[in-house]
C-alpha cells in the first residue's frame, strides 16, 4: 500500500502482520507447529541468544504463528509491539513481573473480573506485591492510594461484569502524576470498541479467549506495548533499566527504544516463567481476529436489543447495561466505545439466588458455562460459580451479588435468543 | 524535511543505495547497542567502519577502527552516530567535509541545528531512528519479535543470503 495511506481497522484486521510465507508462499499464515528454529551456523546462534537479531530460537519464547498474531494485536491497539501468551492471566503475571520488585505495590480497580481479584489479592502476594483497590469509577478514589512503593495502576476499560465503562483519561491523569504506567484490560471492549492508548494507557492486556478469538476454542492472553511510558528517565523498572545479567549486561530500555517493554516480557518474563501459548491456539486465534470488526457490531447490536427486551420484563428487577441511555454509564460509553458497549452485561431477578440457579438450568439456547465472547449465547450465575470463592462484600462490590445473572449474547438471530430467554424465565 | 514522521520510502532508499556505513561512538563492547547495530548491519552485507578514538587501531567484529572520519581512506555513504545530541554538530561538519551522503542519528539523539546543515549541504538526515531497527522493520524481520511494522504487503518476502532466517529488502515493496 502506498506510503501516506493509513490502512483502516477492517484491513488491520486481515493483514497486519502477515505477509506471505517467504518459502512457500502460502497466503494464510502456517500454523508453525514446531518446538525449535534450526540455526544457520554458530555465529547466526549466539547472536539470536545475546538478542543480537531478530530471529526465532525456541517456541517457548516465540514462534512465527505466534508473531503474527502479536503484530496483529499491536497493530489493531495503535501499539508498538505486543507479547502473546498462554491466557489473560499469564498475560497479567508477565506483565507485573516485569513491572514489580518485591515489596512493591499497585493500584487496582475493586470492579476486576472475579479471577484477577484473586490473582492479583492473593497470588501475588506470595512475590511480596501488594494490591490497593481503589474504586474504578472514582479516579480520586486511585489518587489517594498513591504511595512511594506504586509502580502501576490497572483497570478494566470495561468492567466484567459489572457493566462499568471506566472512565480512562481520568485514571491516567493520575497515572502520569504519580509517574506510574496506567495498564488497561481491553478484553470486553475489544480495540474495534475502543482504544485505551488513545486516552493515556501505557500497557494494554487482553484475554484473547474472549472476543479477540471469538469462537470459544482456545486460551490465549496477550500483552500490548503502547510505546508511550518513558521507562529510562523513570528508572523505577530495573527489568528495564538496569544492566542485564542474562544478557551480558544489555539495558533492555535503552537498547529497545518505545518497545522495550514488549521485548523484556518476552525475553525475561515469558521466558523464565514459561505461559507460552501453542502454535494451534495461535493460529485459531488470529483467524478469529480476521472477522472481529463484523462480529463485535453484531455482538453489540443483539445485545442492546436482548436488554430492552429484559428491560421491560416482569420477573426483571434491573439490567445493568451501559448501552441503554438510562443506565448511569451511558454517557461513558458513548464517549469511550460510541459504536456499542459490548455484549456482556448483567440482569438482576426478582426471585433472587433461587431464581438465578433456575433461570441457568431452564436455557436451552443459552450455554452455562464460564466464558464470554463467544459466537455462542452464554449465560452464568456469578455468585454460584465464577465469583463464589469471594466473600459476599467483595461480591457486592464487583457487580456479582446473589440475584445477579451475567449474559454474554452471541450471534445467533437476536429473536432466537430473546425467545430462548423469554420461556427460561416463564419456567422459573 | 518532517523529522518526526519518516516515509518508509525515505529510509529504504537509504538503506537500499548505501553499503559503506561508518559508525561513530562505536564500542567494543558486547551489551553496548552500536555493537549490536554494527553485528546485524555486517550479517546484511553493509561495509561497516567503526570510528572511536579509544579504540583507534584495534578492531571491532573484524573490523578497523579508525580516530576520526577523516581518517578513513575510502567513501563513507553514512555516518551513524552514537554520541549524545551535544557532539553531532561537530561530527555532522566532518560528515559533510568527507563527502557523506547521509547523517543518521541514533534513536535517542537528535540535533535540528545539525540537520538543517547536513539538508543544507545536500545529505540526507535521519534523526532518532536505528537501522537495525529500520532495517528489520522494513524487511518483515522485526515482525518475529511481535513488533508492529506498520507494514502490509501481500507479497511474499525476500529472503536474505546466508541463512533461512534472513530477510533482506526490496528496493520497491
Amino acid at each position: 500500500m502506498s506510503e501516506e495511506r493509513k490502512p483502516g481497522f477492517n484491513t488491520l484486521a486481515i493483514h497486519a502482520g502477515a505477509q506471505p510465507d517467504a518459502s512457500t508462499g502460502a497466503r494464510v499464515t502456517p500454523i508453525y507447529q514446531t518446538t525449535s528454529f534450526v540455526f544457520d551456523d554458530v555465529d547466526h546462534a549466539a547472536a539470536l541468544f545475546n538478542l543480537e537479531t531478530f530471529g526465532n530460537i525456541y517456541s517457548r519464547i516465540m514462534n512465527p504463528t505466534q508473531a503474527v498474531l502479536e503484530e496483529r494485536l499491536a497493530a489493531l491497539e495503535g501499539g508498538t509491539a505486543a507479547l502473546a501468551v498462554a491466557s489473560g492471566h499469564a498475560a497479567q503475571a508477565v506483565v507485573f513481573h516485569t513491572l514489580l520488585e518485591p515489596g512493591d505495590e499497585f493500584i487496582a480497580a475493586r470492579q476486576l473480573y472475579g479471577g484477577s481479584v484473586n490473582q492479583f489479592g492473593q497470588a501475588f502476594a506470595k512475590f511480596d506485591w501488594t494490591v490497593k483497590w481503589a474504586d474504578t469509577t472514582d479516579a480520586e478514589s486511585f489518587r489517594a492510594a498513591v504511595t512511594p512503593k506504586t509502580r502501576a495502576i490497572f483497570v478494566e476499560s470495561v468492567a466484567n461484569p459489572g457493566g462499568i465503562i471506566t472512565d480512562l483519561e481520568a485514571i491516567s491523569a493520575v497515572a502520569r502524576e504519580a509517574r506510574v504506567p496506567l495498564i488497561v484490560d481491553n478484553t470486553l471492549a475489544t480495540p474495534y470498541l475502543t482504544k485505551p492508548k488513545e486516552y493515556g494507557a501505557d500497557i494494554i492486556v487482553h484475554s484473547l479467549t474472549k472476543f479477540l478469538g471469538g469462537h470459544g476454542n482456545s486460551i490465549g492472553g496477550a500483552i500490548v506495548d503502547c510505546g508511550t511510558f518513558d521507562w529510562m528517565g523513570s528508572g523505577r523498572y530495573p527489568s528495564l533499566t538496569a544492566p542485564c545479567p542474562s544478557y551480558h549486561g544489555m539495558i533492555l530500555g535503552e537498547t529497545f527504544g518505545n518497545f522495550a517493554f514488549a521485548i523484556a516480557c518476552r525475553v525475561l518474563g515469558l521466558r523464565d516463567l514459561g505461559p507460552a501459548i501453542s502454535p494451534m491456539n495461535a493460529f485459531l486465534i488470529l483467524t478469529g481476529v480476521e472477522t472481529l470488526p463484523l462480529r463485535m457490531q453484531r455482538h453489540c447490536d443483539n445485545a442492546v436489543q436482548v436488554a430492552e427486551w429484559l428491560s421491560g420484563h416482569d420477573q426483571i428487577a434491573w439490567v445493568n447495561y451501559a448501552g441503554l441511555p438510562e443506565n448511569e454509564f451511558y454517557g461513558l460509553a458513548q464517549r469511550y466505545c460510541p459504536a456499542g458497549a459490548g455484549s456482556v452485561f448483567t440482569f438482576g431477578l426478582k426471585g433472587g439466588y433461587e431464581a438465578g440457579i433456575a433461570l441457568v438450568s431452564n436455557v436451552q439456547l443459552f450455554s452455562h458455562l464460564a466464558n464470554i465472547g463467544d459466537t455462542r449465547s452464554l449465560i452464568i450465575h456469578p455468585a454460584s460459580t465464577t465469583h463464589r470463592q469471594l466473600a459476599d462484600d467483595q461480591r457486592e462490590r464487583a457487580g456479582a451479588g446473589a440475584d445477579v445473572v451475567r449474559l454474554s449474547i452471541g450471534l445467533e438471530d437476536v429473536d432466537d435468543i430473546i425467545a430462548d430467554l423469554d420461556q427460561a424465565l416463564a419456567a422459573v | 524535511m518532517d523529522h518526526d514522521n519518516y516515509s518508509d520510502a525515505y529510509i529504504r532508499d537509504i538503506l537500499v543505495r548505501h553499503r559503506a556505513i561508518a559508525t561513530v561512538g562505536a564500542s567494543p563492547k558486547p551489551s553496548r547497542p552500536s555493537y549490536f547495530v554494527m553485528k546485524y548491519l555486517l550479517t546484511k552485507g553493509f561495509d561497516v567502519i567503526p570510528v572511536n578514538p579509544g579504540h583507534a587501531s584495534s578492531t571491532i567484529l573484524d573490523q578497523h577502527v579508525f580516530a576520526t572520519l577523516g581518517d578513513i581512506a575510502k567513501p563513507v555513504d553514512i555516518v551513524d552516530i552514537f554520541r549524545n545530541a551535544s557532539a553531532v554538530l561537530a561530527v555532522t561538519h566532518e560528515a559533510i567535509r568527507i563527502g557523506a551522503k547521509v547523517v543518521w542519528m541514533q534513536l535517542g539523539v537528535r540535533n535540528d541545528e545539525a540537520a538543517r546543515l547536513a539538508e543544507i549541504a545536500g545529505l540526507k538526515v535521519v534523526m532518532n531512528r536505528c537501522p537495525k531497527i529500520e532495517y528489520g522493520r522494513l524487511s518483515g524481520e522485526i515482525g518475529w519479535a511481535g513488533v508492529n511494522s506498520r507494514m502490509l504487503s501481500s507479497k511474499r518476502p525476500l529472503l536474505g543470503s546466508g541463512g533461512g532466517q534472513q530477510r533482506a529488502l526490496r528496493k520497491e515493496d
